[in-house]
């Protein structure tokens, strides 16, 4: 019904319904940059004045931690399959660097939270990729598994653990040139890094191809495990750094620090147009739509909603957005 | 009918010998011990009966726990301070709301086709955010013949209330439904919605009928869970995540299709006797925990390891 619009009108082509549509089909960064402008300029109205350089300082500070969560929701949702461990791992990771940092010191927490969480990816991808479990059973099984190990630890390490290290505290929260997020000089290369890598490279297209059509992809020799072994791990890994920031932005270490973060990364990845479905999607609307949750927690906060509404808005966000991606990818 | 009830008559061997095990290892675990076990699985087993309705029609739904912390708060602030005769009242409403809320994300999944797995997900948040709208903090009160409804036992001490309730409430909605055509639709779309839909069976209708009594006994387990605290609490527990495992342990498929409602609570009580057990041989709840990650895992992989010799000859 909409073909006929298209050939006898005269507007330009993005202002008839089929060309929205196709412009929400293969661009949906576009209108999800118009959402977020419109968010913006409500947190104006809200509270004028609220809007400037500091302000969109301290959003993006809260949505890098989000951002790089819902970048390991974006990746395995691109194979179809989800993520659910990035909680525990990441909550894992900043408690186990504030408990080695007395002791050992910060470089060696790092490296045994990055070595813990790449361990717990490994195993995650073996399930995955070799035994075939669901993912989401997979990686829910293995937040228990984390969640158990490091409240274990937590017992143990009950005396000597010294709080977060001052290097986090800087990184996650600190900010420099008078409103720009020091996070950012660790997420922008690794944001660069994941969007390179999912476009450019054999790996990233192999990921795409894996969701799209699992049994052509096997057909045309890809060896899906090794790709998903390895995709859970770097999942894992990326968790385990959002984990740092995580702890240095609130200056909290605990083991379900991250916990609340879960859902909203996959609200985060859905709303920015990754199909849980696999093959569909990509990082640039991801941080788009970590950003756009960040701004309606904080309008909600600022207007005195308490935490239920801002559950049950983001629930009916998530369900209103994916309902519209459906629409305009089915026809 | 071994080789159909095979998997559940299997639970029901490891549930055997592991209560001998426990008798083994705390010898003073009797009745007592029973009625206490049967009391404390009692919201997991409705929330696993909850889920595994939804799974069997090839869904899956990620609300079962808001759902059941909602219905729980409702019925806490309702309940208190009110006559015995009212809470019969809130029950019967409360059941209501139950069926009002799988029917609402039937419904959401049915219209919007956006998988199973997003929608449920999404109204985790709303219906959480709902329950704490009813109740801030953890309160209210439940009604005295409700609370001795679940506690105690009846003419025998090794016959729990709570088992007695669970196995008449689960066999007098689910047998009836299973047997009827209503119930072979569930069947017929969770093993093949395509199939099904050609041989005249109305997939949506039968979806939104799927995740309608998987509210309704989500209500049932909310129910319970203010029943046996004696109040509400707002924060869901982790009773979603665990009504997963339990519906894979107990024998159904997350294909769709195929298993039963009894196998999962089989597997629930198993569960929860593995963490008694635990707890017996001072083993620390937290590596309890990892084992319930590691024998869900683990229980998993063995079965898809199983589908996967079968397929491939």
């Amino acid at each position: 019904m909409t073909d006929t619009a298209t050939t006898t009108d005269s507007r330009p082509r993005w202002l008839t319904t089929t060309g929205l549509r196709a412009l929400f089909r293969e661009r949906p960064i576009i209108p999800l940059i118009g959402l977020l402008a419109v968010l913006v300029v409500v947190s104006e109205l809200i509270r004028p004045g609220i809007v400037n350089l500091n302000w969109g300082g301290v959003m993006v500070r809260a949505a890098v931690p989000l951002a790089i969560l819902a970048g390991c929701q974006t990746m395995t949702m691109l194979t179809g399959g989800i993520d659910l461990s990035v909680g525990a791992v990441a909550s894992m990771s900043g408690f186990v660097v504030a408990t080695l940092v007395g002791g050992p010191g910060l470089a060696t927490g790092i490296l045994v939270a990055l070595a813990v969480a790449a361990i717990v990816g490994l195993i995650s991808g073996i399930g995955v990729g070799i035994f075939r479990v669901h993912p989401l059973i997979m990686t829910l099984g293995m937040s228990l598994v984390v969640l158990g190990f490091a409240n274990v630890w937590q017992i143990q390490m009950v005396q000597t653990g010294s709080g977060v290290p001052d290097q986090f505290r800087d990184l996650g929260a600190g900010i420099f040139l008078g409103f720009v997020p020091r996070s950012l000089l660790l997420f922008l290369p690794l944001a660069i890094l994941i969007i390179l890598g999912l476009n450019r490279t054999g790996y990233g297209r192999l990921l795409y191809a894996i969701g799209d059509n699992p049994i052509a992809s096997r057909l045309s020799g890809a060896r899906s495990w090794q790709v998903l072994i390895v995709l859970y791990v770097i999942s894992a890994v990326l968790a385990g750094v959002a984990g740092f920031l995580y702890s240095g932005l609130t200056n909290v270490a605990s083991v379900t620090l991250a916990d609340t973060a879960v859902l909203p990364s996959v609200a985060a990845a859905v709303i920015g147009g990754t199909s849980i479905m696999g093959g569909r999607g990509g990082y640039g609307g991801t941080m788009i739509g970590a950003l756009i949750l960040t701004v309606i927690s904080s309008i909600l906060s600022s207007l005195g909603y308490p935490e239920a509404v801002r559950q049950i808005l983001f629930g009916a966000l998530i369900i209103f957005v994916a309902a519209a991606y459906t629409r305009v990818t089915e026809t | 009918m071994i080789r159909r009830h095979g998997w559940t008559l299997g639970l029901v061997g490891i549930l055997l010998v592991l209560l001998v095990v426990t008798r083994i290892i705390q010898p003073t675990y009797g009745a007592a011990g029973v009625q206490g076990l049967a009391v404390s699985v009692l919201p997991l087993a409705f929330a696993a009966v909850a889920q595994a309705i939804a799974v069997i029609a090839r869904g899956i739904d990620l609300s079962v726990g808001s759902m059941m912390a909602l219905t729980s708060v409702i019925s806490a602030s309702l309940m208190e301070d009110r006559s015995e005769g009212f809470a019969v009242l809130v029950v019967i409403g409360v059941l209501l709301i139950g069926c009002v809320l799988g029917a609402v994300n039937g419904s959401l999944i049915v219209v919007t086709r956006v998988p199973d797995i997003v929608v449920t997900l999404a109204m985790l948040f709303v219906w959480a955010g709902c329950a704490l709208l009813v109740l801030g903090t953890p309160g209210g009160g439940s009604a005295e013949w409700l609370r001795s409804l679940t506690g105690g036992s009846i003419l025998n001490a090794w016959i729990p209330k709570a088992a007695l309730l669970l196995l008449v409430i689960v066999a007098a909605i689910w047998i009836p439904i299973r047997r009827s055509r209503l119930g072979l639709s569930l069947y017929a779309i969770g093993s093949d919605p395509l199939a099904a839909y050609r041989s005249g069976v109305s997939v949506a209708r039968t979806k939104i009928f799927a995740y309608t009594l998987t509210g309704l006994f989500s209500a049932f387990a909310g129910l319970t869970l203010t029943a046996t605290t004696g109040i509400g609490t707002p924060v869901p527990g982790p009773y979603t995540l665990l009504s997963v495992a339990a519906v894979v342990l107990g024998g159904v498929s997350l294909a769709g299709g195929r298993g039963g409602v009894f196998g999962p609570i089989v597997a629930v009580v198993i569960l929860s006797l593995l963490r008694t057990d635990m707890t017996f041989l001072n083993v620390n709840t937290n590596l309890a925990t990892v084992a319930q990650g590691l024998i869900l895992v683990g229980v998993v992989m063995v079965g898809s390891l199983l589908q996967l010799r079968k397929r491939e000859p």
